[in-house]
């Protein structure tokens, strides 16, 4: 399952997105889960919260997640927040 | 160090005002010579300082936040933000990454991100008071190209 991501992540826009991505997880119960930052220009640590969030629903379904595609600026908040020790991220 | 410009803002503490707050901050620290990365970290920094006066300063209640931002001497920007909040009873431990009291809404990397996308960060807060997080960004210094 892929799951994009796109325009300006912050506080605000993420409390409608968190329940439905993790809608989209428990209805599909995916094997593996692709988050796809390709289309994200700015993310804060609300980004990091969320991120986190689905990791944990996919590991309770023992599946893994991939945050793929990640761009300049969402890469250096996650760079600060050191989550790639426990997520795998490519750009 | 002599401000050379600056401007104010007030708005109530509405979510809908995170997304003004980091625009209206990079359309002015603009004006310094600043690389797109600088502003980036300018825009990130005044959402996680915004964010928290939201989330945490009035948590049940709509309250003012006040953003100033002043360009000083030497090519260095100055972010402040103020609220009239419930305030930090302990910031050396509100500062450390990790440390949230947002349950598992928040990951408790908000004054981390702040710390290391600018040059300074200082936090007043008092109890029933309100919180005021000042951070300063210097511009770097680039060649001028020839
Ligand atoms: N303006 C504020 N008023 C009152 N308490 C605050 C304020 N800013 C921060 N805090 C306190 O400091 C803690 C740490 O803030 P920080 O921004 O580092 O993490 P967070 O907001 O909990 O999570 P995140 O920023 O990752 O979403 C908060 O959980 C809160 O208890
Ligand atoms: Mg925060």
């Amino acid at each position: 399952m892929t799951l994009s991501l796109s325009g300006e992540l912050d506080h605000h826009e993420a409390r409608q997105l968190i329940g439905e991505l993790e809608e989209k997880i428990d209805t599909g119960m995916p094997r593996d889960c692709v988050l796809d930052l390709g289309g994200l220009k700015f993310m804060d640590s609300s980004g990091i919260a969320i991120i986190l969030k689905l990791h944990k629903r996919m590991n309770a379904l023992g599946g893994r997640l991939f945050v793929q595609n990640v761009q300049s600026q969402p890469m250096r908040v996650l760079d600060a927040s050191g989550i790639d020790r426990i997520i795998e991220i490519s750009v | 160090m002599k401000e050379l410009n600056s401007v104010r803002f007030e708005f109530p503490s509405l979510s809908a005002n995170e997304g003004f707050a980091r625009g209206a901050a990079a359309c002015f620290a603009a004006q310094l010579d600043m690389t797109l990365t600088e502003l980036g970290d300018v825009k990130t920094a005044v959402s996680e300082a915004v964010t928290n006066c939201i989330v945490h300063a009035y948590p049940d209640s709509v309250g003012p936040i006040l953003l100033r931002l002043r360009i000083l001497e030497g090519g260095e920007l100055e972010i402040q933000v103020k609220d009239r909040g419930r305030g930090i009873e302990d910031v050396e431990r509100a500062r450390q990454p990790l440390f949230t009291t947002g349950g598992d809404e928040r990951g408790g990397m908000g004054f981390t991100i702040m710390e290391s996308f600018t040059d300074s960060m200082k936090v007043r807060s008092k109890v029933g008071a309100g919180t005021t997080v000042t951070m300063r960004k210097r511009v770097e210094k680039r060649r001028k190209a020839r």
